[in-house]
């Protein structure tokens, strides 16, 4: 595996605090949902996905859904992106509509496959987005140098998605779901088909991205420590109807560095636990 | 892939093989030489009749790729209205069914009692068919063939029909519709070849064969091989296309066959 290599831990200063950018306006909330329910027709009748989600993360947090299948955590996390529409209840990105936020290109997504264009190169498929809103092509190669820089591509640029790991071909789609600068990403199991290792890793190199950016972060996971690791808040859900059960604050801010010192403290540990419990605290929400 | 000595040297042997039994049964041991000519006589009729046979191939040749062309632009235009509309695509995949199935033998002499048996065009319309079949499925495979992924990518990017078509659908169903083409080829020759035989204007290999057929057993063999060498033309340049466009578009397509 040549997956090894450039990302380590950079100690890059936290350049810019996420919330200071928005302080002296009122901040509008990143997501915010209000009172949604999500009902899908199947064969059973109606399936009753998402009952009553009230939930507002704040421009530059990280949060996660965390919970068993079925909880509607990626279902919910698909609402925000306008990829489904609520039943009921209100979805709003930066104060718009889902819809209107999705036409506006204000949020980058990645999904647990990564969904690269198998004919084209790395650049590319890191190009796509811009190319679909019309960047002139010396913009563009600019920013996929930038890019592929960022998530330590730079030597692969070339390369076709076949040529590269699982691990590498997250960190293209993880590129390509940045190419616009969004101030928010959405990201379904980006980690989910990676092995523990590169999995580690690639959730170090996360949070120095988003730390970089500063964009709000929605991330669906179902590891309990890749939950606590990433995030501000841990929103654990339990399924049939899909709810939120229980918030998690890990207090963990966006300028705590994320590092194996992290990963072996023993406030991860209690975290993590705590996380657990919430999860298991329902009946039918245990594995 | 390349053409390793190996590969190429195995089917060498096998026709030397082939041709050397041939040559013995036939004009060694002399047997069945009154219905089978020996190779030795049909190269001999070959280069007797080298410029009938040259006339010939070109007849066929040029009323295959017409039928080629003609029943594969039909096909992918089809296709893409068969993909575009749920109710086109009902209508026409009863008739594309008809249309696979049509016996070739017996609507060429239709098709001359209908347009004139001075025309090549029956023949150019019976390889159109043809051709028309195997495009239109392959390409309507191709063009379903985006994931569900890839539509919610193209979502998320609010990409128009035009850019979701001319960045994933397009590209994905390329490899599908070469290699549609790929089949229609030889079944154009092959039909076209029927179609001369079944009747028309006296020229092509397949009215040759028939002609020859009854008087001059080697001369007839000649054509055949005339119409091999077609074929295996038509079948060796669209095979060569669909690689190309397999391995510009379809390393996914690849790695599924590996599977």
């Amino acid at each position: 595996m040549i997956d090894d290599g450039k990302a380590t831990v950079t100690s890059d200063s936290p350049s810019t605090t996420p919330t200071s950018e928005s302080g002296d306006e009122p901040a509008t909330p990143a997501v915010s949902l209000a009172g949604v329910t999500k009902q899908f027709a199947s064969k059973q009748g109606q399936v009753q996905a998402l009952a009553d989600i009230d939930l507002s993360v704040a421009p530059g947090e990280f949060v996660s859904l965390i919970g068993p299948s079925g909880c509607g955590k990626s279902t919910l996390m698909r609402l925000v992106a306008d990829l489904e529409t609520p039943s009921a209840g209100t979805v709003q990105v930066f104060g718009k509509t889902a819809t209107r936020a999705r036409k506006d290109q204000d949020y980058g997504i990645a999904f647990q496959q990564s969904g690269l264009l198998a004919w084209r190169t790395v650049a590319d498929n890191i190009a796509v987005p811009l190319e679909l809103h019309k960047v002139s092509r010396r913009r563009r190669q600019e920013r996929v140098a930038e890019l592929a820089a960022l998530v330590g591509l730079e030597e692969f640029t070339g390369h076709y998605p076949d040529q590269l790991s699982g691990g590498m071909q997250q960190r293209v789609a993880i590129a390509r779901a940045l190419a616009e600068q969004p101030r928010l990403l959405l990201m379904d199991e980006p980690f989910g088909a990676l092995d523990e290792m590169t999995r580690e890793r690639l959730q170090t190199e996360l949070s120095r991205l988003v730390r970089k950016t500063g964009a709000a972060v929605v991330f669906v996971t179902h590891s309990i420590p890749e939950a606590v690791f990433l995030s501000e808040r841990v929103v654990v859900m339990s399924p049939r109807p899909g709810r939120i059960t229980r918030i998690v604050p890990t207090g963990l801010g966006p300028d705590v560095v994320r590092d194996e010192v992290l990963r072996e403290s023993e406030r991860f540990y209690e975290l993590v636990t705590e996380v657990r419990e919430a999860l298991h605290a329902r009946p039918g929400a245990g594995s | 892939m390349t053409l390793s000595p190996s590969r190429l040297l195995a089917p060498l042997v096998v026709g030397l093989l082939g041709l050397a039994l041939w040559a013995l049964v036939v004009d060694v041991l002399g047997i069945g030489t009154f219905f089978l000519p020996g190779p030795g006589e049909v190269v001999t009729a070959l280069g007797e009749s080298w410029e009938p046979i040259r006339a010939a191939f070109w007849v066929t040749a040029v009323n295959s790729l017409w039928g080629l062309a003609v029943g594969a632009v039909l096909g992918v235009a089809l296709a893409g209205v068969a993909a575009t509309t749920r109710l086109f695509d009902g209508m026409l995949g009863p008739l594309v069914a008809i249309l696979a199935v049509v016996p070739i033998v017996a609507i060429a002499p239709l098709l001359y009692t209908m347009l004139g048996t001075d025309q090549e065009t029956p023949r150019r319309i019976i390889g159109g068919i043809a051709a028309f079949v195997p495009v239109f499925i392959n390409t309507l495979r191709g063009l379903r063939q985006t994931t569900p992924l890839q539509r919610d990518l193209m979502r998320t990017y609010a990409a128009g029909p035009v850019q979701r078509f001319r960045t994933v659908t397009l590209p994905v169903a390329i490899p599908y519709t070469l290699t549609g083409l790929r089949l229609a080829g030889s079944l154009a020759v092959i039909s076209a070849l029927v179609a001369e035989y079944f009747g028309g204007v006296n020229n092509g290999l397949g009215s040759a064969i028939k002609n020859a057929a009854t008087s001059n057993h080697a001369r007839a063999f000649a054509y055949v091989g005339g119409a091999i060498v077609l074929g295996l033309l038509v079948f060796a340049i669209t095979a060569a296309l669909e690689r190309l466009a397999h391995r510009a578009y379809g390393q996914h397509l690849d790695h599924r066959r590996k599977r």
